[in-house]
């Protein structure tokens, strides 16, 4: 009885400790965070910040047929779709590509993860020179008698612009992610692949990718989370009103925002948070299945 | 025969390791060759790029295409001298950017390492929901955290001074996360002999826990300071106060005019990152590697 009284006692006062621990943090993130996105799931419910009327869901139904949204939604989409799976494979033959027996392996290393610590607004200015109508990028294409495009401005072309940006920039994060996971790979179930004659593809694709999936998994979020992050290297490299197909859903956002429409901010917001959640739920959902046959 | 297949492979990885490092170091490099070119050099090599949109043009040489220069003709300090001597503004804007970020970076890591001490030593229902929303939090886009960071801004009446940035940023859950995985795999046996010794849990935390997670916060600092050194979107939203805005934002704004002295500019912004760059590569890659470890 005794003993039991004393367990509670500490437990109580690991708790009050715990919580003096959280608690800066704690309060920080609600009144940061947590509260005032309360608010804003209140303010996407309301017809407007004066009179508070209960429209439930008119404001969402006004931001999904905004014409403007759905645009800057389809061209995030459109980015994230191509540049987070170029991410992922690129940075899998990277990491594998230093793995093999090459001399001044970890320079290459350093090489390949400068780019992310270099601030983006430094390099846009050579961005331009490469990409620019009359850039370097044409000039070379122009010794294949390709005809000039104006990179940046065009419609079809000026996505891939930013998908090099953004490789550039957060390949060499994933591959250190990739190189750590594949220096975990338990070398014995190699050993009884190269013993039973597996060839080298068959490793890799039968054994090493399935043994990556929870590091798949995570590349896949983290690149989904920085190619929501573009915007910056859009609006960068051109501004405020760039080329139809590099409108943004931040770019959507920031006329939101110039013209204080907090309905449209909120439901907008409340949106983008509720498929943001979705899809992350789907991938883990994916990764339980396919990893799961490799751990049993 | 299989040495002389194998030997050929290596050759065939070097070279093509050495195809993506060319690539990967290119803008870097090139940015910073092109800040030492006088702006006739510069009207000379890239004088097709800029001569629609800027001053530059007068009656001097424009070359008929462009040429990327890795080696400057000749080496000209002229567009430091300017920077530094004569336009105080981008100093100015310089110093904007230090005094957003290191605010952030220090007090955040302060604050994240309380709230991960808390989420690794005690553990419960509530602690692992509470981390979960963490995560949420942390995943989450801009175009959503913006929105509940502006309302609470305008409430304060922060709205328009640096405060609106720098304290969500303090409390962004981001380092908490990455912590909170480094201090589960701090030995359970150090704390309970610390706490043998008579160390009550500020003591355990300080005296042990701390130290030993030195390399972390070291990483952590990195990764938080690059991603605060970039910042596009908050200051756009929260500070329209233009004279108040870090460097990120202002460069974009002088790419267009003049040209020389933004590469200069741009390299001396690049400094801060590339000398932590250098030297703490390795504790950058080991907190890479541990922000992996999301199931850890």
């Amino acid at each position: 009885m005794k003993k039991n009284k004393n367990g509670r006692a500490q437990r109580i006062r690991d708790f009050i400790t715990s919580a003096g621990f959280l608690a800066p943090s704690f309060i920080g993130v609600c009144i940061f965070f947590i509260v005032p996105f309360g608010v804003v799931i209140y303010y996407s419910m309301i017809d407007s910040p004066l009179h508070h009327n209960f429209v439930f869901l008119e404001n969402f139904k006004n931001v999904l047929t905004n014409s403007a949204f759905k645009q800057a939604a389809k061209n995030t989409l459109t980015f994230s779709v191509t540049a987070v799976p170029l991410a992922v494979v690129l940075s899998i033959l990277l990491a594998s590509l230093l793995e093999q027996k090459i001399p001044g392996k970890s320079y290459f290393r350093t090489f390949f993860l400068s780019p992310m610590m270099v601030p983006v607004a430094s390099i846009v200015l050579i961005w331009q020179v490469m990409f620019h109508y009359n850039g370097a990028v044409n000039e070379f294409l122009r010794i294949f008698g390709i005809e000039k495009i104006d990179w940046l401005k065009s419609n079809t072309f000026s996505q891939s612009v930013v998908v090099t940006l953004f490789l550039w920039k957060n390949l060499g994060y994933n591959m250190i992610l990739f190189m750590a996971a594949l220096n975990n790979m338990p070398n014995d179930l190699l050993e009884v692949a190269d013993i039973e004659g597996a060839g080298s593809l068959y490793k890799f694709f039968k054994i090493k990718l399935r043994y990556l999936s929870p590091t798949i998994l995570f590349v896949t979020i983290l690149s989904l989370i920085n190619s929501f992050k573009v915007f910056r290297e859009v609006y960068l490299l051109s501004g405020d009103y760039p080329a139809g197909d590099l409108y943004m859903l931040q770019h959507f956002m920031n006329n939101t925002f110039r013209s204080l429409d907090y309905q449209k901010l909120s439901s907008a917001a409340v949106v983008m948070a509720i498929v943001m959640i979705m899809i992350i739920a789907i991938l883990f959902i994916i990764e339980n299945r396919y990893g799961k046959d490799v751990e049993g | 025969m299989i040495r002389k297949k194998r030997l050929i492979t290596r050759v065939l990885f070097f070279i093509i390791a050495a195809f993506f490092a060319i690539a990967f170091l290119m803008p870097t490099v090139l940015t910073i060759a092109d800040s030492f070119m006088s702006q006739t050099e510069l009207n000379a090599k890239y004088g097709m790029v800029f001569s629609g949109t800027s001053g530059l043009g007068g009656t001097s040489y424009m070359a008929k295409k462009v040429n990327l220069v890795f080696i400057p003709d000749k080496v000209s300090f002229s567009q430091y001298s300017t920077v530094l001597f004569k336009s105080p503004d981008y100093l100015l804007k310089f110093w904007n950017s230090v005094i957003l970020v290191v605010p952030i970076v220090i007090f955040q890591v302060v604050v994240a390492s309380l709230a991960a001490y808390s989420f690794s030593r005690f553990r419960g229902r509530l602690k692992e929901i509470l981390f979960f929303v963490y995560i949420i939090l942390m995943l989450m886009p801009y175009q959503v955290t913006l929105v509940p960071n502006y309302l609470v801004a305008e409430w304060t009446g922060l709205i328009d001074t640096r405060w609106a940035i720098i304290l969500p940023g303090i409390f962004a859950p981001f380092s908490v996360f990455l912590l909170t995985k480094f201090m589960r795999r701090i030995s359970g046996a150090l704390i309970e002999a610390a706490k043998l010794d008579g160390c009550n849990e500020w003591q355990i935390f300080i005296k042990v826990c701390i130290p030993q997670c030195r390399s972390a916060l070291y990483s952590i600092a990195m990764l938080v300071f690059i991603d605060y050194w970039n910042m596009v979107e908050q200051p756009i939203i929260l500070l329209s106060d233009v004279s108040k805005q870090p460097l990120s934002v202002f460069l974009s704004k002088i790419n267009t005019g003049e040209v020389g002295l933004a590469f200069a500019v741009a390299t001396i912004y690049m400094i801060p990152c590339l000398l932590m760059f250098l030297h703490g590569e390795e504790y950058l890659v080991e907190g890479i590697t541990y922000s992996g470890a999301i199931k850890g």
